[in-house]
């Protein structure tokens, strides 16, 4: 049921209607056309050949591994893989588009017809269609310098993405917002990218419409294009849909143009009005041959396709034990999934790793603002420390030390050998203490029997004292009481 | 010394540097002072480069490593084809000076099999015309008559192969760019399977329809330098991941049994009559050598042009917008801003024919025109592809002629682009069809050459040479030489 009541309070008797057009740069190790690297962040023109300049005479040779990050994400988003693909060619002049032209897939889309169903704030799910995948080049990088120079960074160029382009579907800048969180976790969890939202390597070209409730037709589309923040998309949204009710209810006409969002006022900017359609002149690329995609092929994609958040969600739960809010801390990122796996895969108690990531180890990532991957903290170690804890070897207070080794990349056993972190459960050993302290202190027998059960404190004091804190609390508690029951 | 190519095929001079008879430095700097006598009159070379192939002539004496066929010859390279640190200009303007810091793959192969490069051979600009006269550089002639176009677009490589300058060039063939410049010389030109030589490094014009051939005084050497240059190429995704064979196996002389088709299209409207004859008694020749020859159709034989001038505009508008003066070349001065910079460079950089084809191939991918225009040439060239499936079926090579006439003026054609376009007829659905297509010399018409075209099956290079080689060697054509032969 839609609520019409709040609608119209909104927009006033105008339904929403939103498109949008997500990029994901897929992170394989060479570009979609060229052997040069793909990596961000390097000096200007560092990781670019003759293929990416656009020098007369070279040739693009399709990177297979790129199609196959691009299944990935059809088999995600659970669209159909087309078996037969066709590279063209868009043409347009620019000079962070060397060639002139961009290679993609227009006529025949990777994926078509998939889907992605979206939680929305009110706990409801709604299923936004994806009209098709296609894989295709990114453009290089221009920066206006203030000496007057415009200056080409081509390090980008090339750089293989997923458009992922969603059907009309989505009805209100909230469902927008919600859609783009969701798939970025999809994303994320085919392990094709990072998605850093910073880095440029997840952005989202919007479209917006508004027309009156119950009316057949769409109404005009504006378009805003790459913004690279989820919050910024649905700001843009919120500001289009009361600008356009506005101009349409004073009785004016929405044209159809291009907006930029202009983050400190939080408002769009017209950057021009579009007489018409671009024309591309589309073609198909006569330098490549086509590929045919069989269901060998996408069936080996799928077997590589790791598990999706959700059902690593439900199998946390169902399987490990693991509350439900952890389960969904522990799959924000794949490497932290991955990660946890591998640590009871290594022999740790379920909850203890789930509380070690969850806690400490976010602290840590938090404190020093490292991603998982970048500590050396391994799942190995991990499982080995909190298998010390279980085993009673090392006492949870002693663990806080082990802790901080293991972060520091240290092996947890035997750190803790070194440093004699080893938690002393001998029975034999215990009881030589025990009863040394216990004839050293006869006021505290007499105490105990007179039922002042503080005096078990002192006397636990002193064992701990006596044993460099390395007896074990509970063996040596249990004891002394049967010590101190015979006395 | 002087050394003629005339009396030595590659074989001869091959045998001459391994008995010592020769050095590949006095060969180098023979084929260098041919070029400075002759050049003059032939206009072959845009530009030569002595220091880097005298150089490389001295590793090859001090190696004395002649086990490739190939070592220590000179060669002339069409100048569409990517040297590195050796200007490449596809004779345009706005190439000039331009140096590649990559060889194409077909220069890289003849490097390695010791193949010494004097210098780039003049073309049409961007391999855009038949004549050679489209050129920003300058105007080549023909070896046989210097007031004749030597065809082209690889006019230059034709003519220095013809005029005795090198014993071997390569050229590039898009609608016939080998073919019809080796069939004005009077020499032989093959332009390969689409896919049989890798390339990359060759400056694109059409990239659906371009291949890398070689020029040569004889079929047998044609085939050795093919030998050479084909291949498949991982950096060019069309070439063709297949064994190479010895083009050189089928060079017996005998055609007995072998089955020529010859198409009754390709004797028709615009074909001069005094050709047809030249073509049809070379024809004769082959039946009296004992193959068969059949009369067939190849019904959309006419739509060939119009199609071609669709796709290959279209991919070329498409290619030719690299040149941009952003990264390398010619940049106009004087620009106020990015639009004003891309429109001075391209109107000041390009000649009137690349202009006209750029204009030609936007329009047919324009939105409003693909269906009608594109996809329609798309549509002829798969019924081209069809009418040679069906002749192929039952016959082992096509027979007909290169080119409609004999080389004319200069000057003559240059201003009627639709003449000239028309002059491609029996070449251009060779390209469309990818197969393989030879020009040997089939007679002489008026003191001009005439070329003899045989089309083969797609990879069958090794029967189309057979079929060349029985000719060549039952006509000996090659024995008679052009005036500016007598020069040395």
């Amino acid at each position: 049921m839609i609520d019409l009541r709040s609608k119209i309070m909104a927009t006033g008797n105008f339904e929403t209607t939103i498109g949008l057009e997500v990029h994901v740069e897929m992170q394989t190790n060479s570009k979609l056309m060229s052997p040069s690297p793909v990596h961000y962040g390097d000096k200007p023109n560092e990781n670019t050949n003759v293929i990416d300049f656009g020098y007369p005479g070279v040739l693009p040779v399709a990177n297979k591994g790129a199609l196959e990050y691009g299944m990935r994400a059809a088999l995600a988003l659970n669209a159909t893989i087309s078996p037969f693909i066709r590279w063209d060619r868009k043409n347009y002049f620019y000079p962070d588009n060397p060639k002139a032209y961009q290679t993609t897939q227009s006529q025949t889309p990777l994926g078509k017809n998939g889907y992605l169903d979206v939680t929305l704030a009110d706990g409801t799910t709604k299923r936004i269609r994806i009209k098709e995948l296609h894989v295709e080049e990114d453009a290089g990088k221009n920066t206006h310098g203030t000496d007057g120079y415009s200056y080409v960074d081509l390090n980008r160029q090339g750089t293989p993405l997923i458009e992922i382009v969603s059907e009309p579907d989505i009805a209100s800048p909230d469902e927008a917002y919600a859609y783009l969180e969701q798939l970025r976790q999809a994303i994320l969890f085919t392990g094709i990218s990072e998605a850093k939202m910073q880095e440029g390597q997840m952005r989202a070209d919007v479209n917006i419409s508004i027309r009156p409730y119950g009316s057949s037709e769409y109404g005009t589309k504006v378009e805003m294009k790459n913004i690279n923040s989820f919050n910024y998309v649905r700001n843009a949204l919120i500001f289009e849909e009361k600008r356009q009710a506005e101009v349409l209810r004073s009785g004016g006409i929405i044209q159809q143009e291009t907006r930029r969002y202009n983050e400190p006022t939080k408002s769009t900017i017209l950057m021009r009005v579009k007489e018409g359609a671009d024309d591309y002149r589309y073609f198909p690329e006569p330098d490549l041959a086509p590929v045919v995609i069989d269901q060998n092929w996408i069936d080996k994609v799928a077997d590589e396709l790791p598990k999706s958040a959700g059902d690593r969600q439900t199998s946390y739960v169902s399987t490990l034990g693991i509350e439900r809010y952890d389960a969904e801390v522990l799959t924000q990122t794949l490497a932290m999934s991955d990660f946890y796996d591998a640590t009871v895969a290594a022999g740790a108690d379920a909850k203890r790793a789930a509380n070690y990531l969850i806690g400490d180890v976010n602290a840590f990532m938090n404190k020093h603002q490292v991603e998982l991957q970048e500590t050396q903290l391994t799942p190995e170690h991990l499982a080995g420390m909190i298998k010390l804890i279980e085993s009673g070897t090392i006492s949870t207070k002693q663990a806080k030390q082990v802790f901080e080794a293991i972060m520091a990349g240290e092996e947890p056993e035997a750190f803790a050998k070194k440093n004699g972190l080893v938690q002393i459960s001998d029975p034999e050993v215990l009881l030589t203490w025990i009863t040394e302290v216990l004839d050293n202190n006869p006021q505290s027998i007499e105490d105990f029997k007179g039922g002042k059960d503080r005096a078990t404190g002192y006397l636990i004091g002193q064992l701990m004292k006596m044993s460099k804190g390395q007896a074990n609390p509970g063996v040596m508690n249990k004891l002394l009481l049967a010590e101190l029951a015979k006395r | 010394m002087t050394i003629n190519f005339f009396d030595n095929d590659l074989t001869s001079l091959h045998n001459k540097l391994i008995n010592k008879e020769l050095t590949a430095t006095e060969l180098t700097q023979a084929t260098l002072d041919n070029v400075a006598h002759t050049d003059e009159q032939l206009n072959a070379f845009i530009s030569t480069n002595p220091e880097e192939a005298l150089l490389q002539a001295k590793k090859i004496d001090d190696a004395h490593d002649f086990s490739d066929i190939l070592t220590g010859l000179p060669v002339g390279l069409k100048d569409n084809l990517a040297t590195n640190g050796i200007q490449t200009t596809g004779a345009s303007r706005i190439l000039e000076g331009f140096k590649p810091v990559y060889d194409a793959t077909v220069v890289s192969k003849l490097n390695t099999a010791g193949a010494v490069s004097v210098g780039k051979t003049n073309m049409d600009e961007f391999a855009m015309g038949g004549s050679t006269e489209t050129s920003y550089y300058k105007k080549t002639t023909n070896a046989w008559d210097a007031t004749k176009v030597p065809g082209g677009s690889s006019g230059g490589s034709a003519a220095a192969v013809a005029g005795g300058l090198v014993p071997f060039a390569l050229g590039s063939d898009t609608g016939g760019s080998i073919r019809q410049p080796a069939a004005f010389n009077g020499i032989v030109g093959l332009k390969p399977t689409y896919g049989r030589v890798s390339r990359w490094g060759l400056f694109a014009m059409a990239s659906s329809l371009d291949q890398v051939g070689p020029f040569t005084r004889t079929v047998k050497d044609n085939a050795l330098v093919l030998n050479t240059i084909a291949g498949f190429d991982e950096k060019d995704s069309t070439s063709a991941d297949r064994d190479v064979p010895d083009f050189t196996a089928k060079l017996t002389g005998n055609v007995k049994g072998l089955k020529i088709a010859v198409p009754k299209e390709y004797f028709g409207e615009g074909i001069d009559p005094k050709v047809a004859s030249t073509v049809k008694a070379a024809i004769a020749q082959l039946e009296a050598l004992g193959a068969t020859v059949d009369e067939v159709s190849l019904p959309h034989t006419k739509y060939g042009v119009a199609a071609y001038y669709i796709i290959m505009s279209s991919e070329a508008s498409s290619n030719l917008q690299r040149y941009d003066g952003v990264r390398y070349g010619f940049r106009a001065d004087d620009v106020q801003n990015l639009e004003d910079l891309y429109v001075k460079t391209r109107s000041e950089g390009f000649g009137d024919e690349v202009k006209r084809r750029i204009m030609l191939g936007t329009f047919s991918l324009s939105a409003g025109a693909y269906d009608a225009f594109f996809k329609k040439a798309a549509k002829i060239r798969t019924l081209l592809i069809e009418d040679f499936n069906r002749v192929f079926a039952d016959y082992d090579v096509i027979v007909g002629p290169t080119a409609p006439t004999v080389a004319y003026g200069i000057g003559e054609e240059i201003d009627d682009p639709t003449a000239m376009y028309l002059a491609d007829a029996l070449t251009i659905p060779v390209n469309l069809a990818g197969l393989p297509g030879l020009s040997v010399n089939a007679g002489f018409v008026d003191g001009l050459p005439v070329g003899l075209q045989i089309i083969g099956k797609p990879f069958d290079e090794a029967t189309v040479y057979q079929t060349g080689y029985a000719f060549e060697q039952a006509s000996r054509l090659f024995e008679q030489l052009p005036k500016i032969a007598k020069k040395y």
